[in-house]
């Protein structure tokens, strides 16, 4: 194609099936199947490490009250008074409900 | 009808726009024709009246090829148009290709950090009933789990054993046992076979290089870098420090295995208040000799004092940049680059893999415990719940099923909005375990870190397409099935 070209092996593929008019050429473009393909245990290293997610879904918001500041809410202190308010909610989705009042 | 876009991200390398979409995994590169066609439709664009604004010039043809590609690379669609369900599961029962042996479950250092003996251990001490857990492995359980792998391996032409601990060398004895066995049933059955093998080094004899070397193991080395940092954790339990130990006895394997065995490699785990990556990449490859040097943080629940804080993570990163910028330069100049991260990634960008589950745990690996029971990988053995069986039953196949279903990407709600989803699927199974009690759970507090790290590989894939893109097409042919073998079977 002139002015969009595949790069790696997947855009090649699709292409190339598309182009033969072969039906799994939308399957590839659409569905997530099999994992990684590389299987050295000892290196699990992808993943990385890192800090908090995203919004969604929703009850993460309630940590963007105080690590990004841009929802209007008021949570407690987190800094200086209460560093351990939300400890006890590892995972927003499931532990939500966890975290508890704080007490001046 | 109104045409919107999927999920993806763009970005440029070498001066060349590029475009990642999600869906499907593919890398396009774009041109300004291109370009101004997907900011057409960026926000949502209704396709008739587009074309009712082309004239019928040839460059009409042109941009409507654009579209159309766009379609067929799954990043354009027609509004509400729902993709189809994923299939939860591939056809079962999945062949195996890898099996993990936890040949002993004891070691002889005390690294502070190890999940295996920490506070962050999974694995239960004591059988149901009890009795304590045998703590090496016998030869005659490892022959089973060979008996097991090759039973269990249809279809696969090629299968890989891999011993792990604890610290393996530990039990030599099994290891050697089984290696001579797996090979007499690897020429029996007509399959290729590999062998890899986790070790601290403190137990290397030239007795046990000469063995490793000459069944052409892949060995991977556990060592932290300099002598600072690898005593900083990794210490024999009286508390001394393991460098002056392990660095005569890794030069005398590095040297033993030039050009027999595949190259050896060094897996560092990183801790709060380690060295720089680059210094501890420089030591590792300059000092010692390491043909690669893979990077991981460490596992932990949150609060241990040798978890990475997150400014520390930033600061990681930044190391893996500099390290990715020098590996990119390699690239395009035809040399080798020891940074193990950053080509496992690119690898997995340039097959495309778009992951239903993050890693083969219970697809075609399996861990072995000691005494024979059967773990989704070699960290969940002797984990009760997370057992799927033993060799003299078999898989339990309803078991495994059913933690496949649970952890597909399509059950991880955090996931369907990440554009890096495609290549972490939520990210490893333990990891989750020991921070959410659920393998299932996405690790949601990788999720800043997994996105900048994919950002810094697209960016590296890119400029090494514009650079130099045949090093792409060797680079899959390094390692590793391609993805489509997998595709394959879905289709």
């Amino acid at each position: 194609m002139k002015h969009l070209k595949a790069i790696n092996q997947k855009a090649r593929w699709i292409e190339e099936r598309s182009s033969r008019g072969d039906p799994s050429a939308k399957a590839m473009a659409d569905i997530p199947f099999g994992c990684s393909t590389q299987l050295d245990p000892g290196w699990e290293v992808d993943s990385g490490g890192g800090t908090y997610g995203l919004c969604t879904p929703v009850e993460r918001d309630l940590y963007d009250c105080y690590h990004a500041c841009y929802w209007p809410a008021q949570v407690p202190d987190v800094l200086t008074n209460f560093p351990d308010w939300s400890s006890s909610c590892g995972a927003p989705v499931h532990d939500w409900s966890k975290i508890d009042l704080v007490f001046p | 009808m109104r045409y919107v876009t999927e999920l993806h991200r763009r970005f440029e390398a070498g001066g060349v726009p590029f475009i990642y979409v999600s869906p499907s995994a593919s890398i396009l590169a774009l041109d300004d024709v291109s370009t101004a066609v997907l900011d057409h439709f960026a926000t949502g664009a209704d396709l008739e009246e587009w074309v009712s604004t082309q004239g019928e010039e040839e460059e009409f043809a042109e941009r409507y090829e654009v579209f159309e590609g766009l379609v067929t690379q799954g990043l354009l669609k027609p509004e509400g148009e729902v993709a189809p369900a994923a299939e939860p599961l591939p056809p079962m029962p999945y062949p195996l290709t890898t099996l993990v042996l936890n040949v002993t479950n004891k070691c002889n250092l005390a690294c502070t950090y190890c999940y295996e003996f920490g506070e962050d251990k999974l694995a239960d001490a004591l059988r149901k009933n009890g009795d304590a857990r045998r703590s090496r492995m016998s030869s005659d359980t490892a022959r089973k789990s060979i008996d097991f792998l090759f039973e269990n391996s249809a279809g696969r032409d090629e299968v890989s054993l891999t011993f792990f601990g604890g610290e393996t060398l530990l039990n030599f004895d099994t290891i050697r046992d089984a290696v001579l066995y797996a090979e007499e049933r690897a020429l029996e059955c007509g399959k290729r076979l590999g062998f890899a093998l986790t070790t601290n080094a403190t137990l290397l004899t030239d007795e046990i290089i000469d063995f490793l070397v000459t069944h052409r193991f892949g060995v991977n080395v556990s060592i932290d870098g300099g002598a600072g940092d690898q005593d900083r954790h990794r210490t024999f339990k009286s508390g001394k420090g393991t460098y002056d130990e392990i660095a005569p006895r890794i030069r005398r394997l590095i040297e033993a295995n030039r050009g027999e065995g595949p190259p050896i490699g060094a897996r560092v785990t990183l801790t709060e208040g380690a060295a720089s990556v680059q210094d501890t990449y420089e030591h590792l490859v300059e000092e010692l000799g390491f043909y690669q040097v893979g990077f991981a943080p460490v596992t932990s629940a949150p609060g241990r004092d040798y978890a990475l804080a997150d400014t520390s993570m930033d600061a990681l990163l930044d190391g893996f940049r500099a390290l990715a910028d020098d590996y990119v330069e390699a690239a395009i100049n035809d040399t080798h680059h020891g940074f193990s991260n950053i080509e496992d990634l690119l690898r997995e960008l340039h097959q495309g893999v778009n992951k239903a589950h993050p890693c083969g745990a219970g697809l075609g690996l399996l861990g072995v415990s000691t005494e024979g029971d059967l773990g989704l990988c070699h960290r969940f053995v002797e984990s009760g719940e997370h057992e799927v069986g033993d060799l003299e039953s078999g898989i339990d196949q309803e078991k495994r099923q059913q933690f496949l279903r649970d952890g597909h990407i399509s059950n991880k709600p955090e996931c369907q909005t990440c554009f890096a989803r495609p290549h972490c699927s939520g990210g490893c199974y333990h990891e989750a375990q020991v921070r959410y009690g659920d393998a299932s759970h996405a690790n949601v507090h990788h999720c800043d870190w997994v996105r900048a790290w994919t950002d810094l590989g697209l960016e590296a894939y890119g400029r090494i397409a514009v650079g130099n893109p045949k090093f792409l097409d060797r680079l899959d042919g390094k390692q590793g099935a391609p993805a489509g073998a997998a595709m394959e079977v879905e289709v």
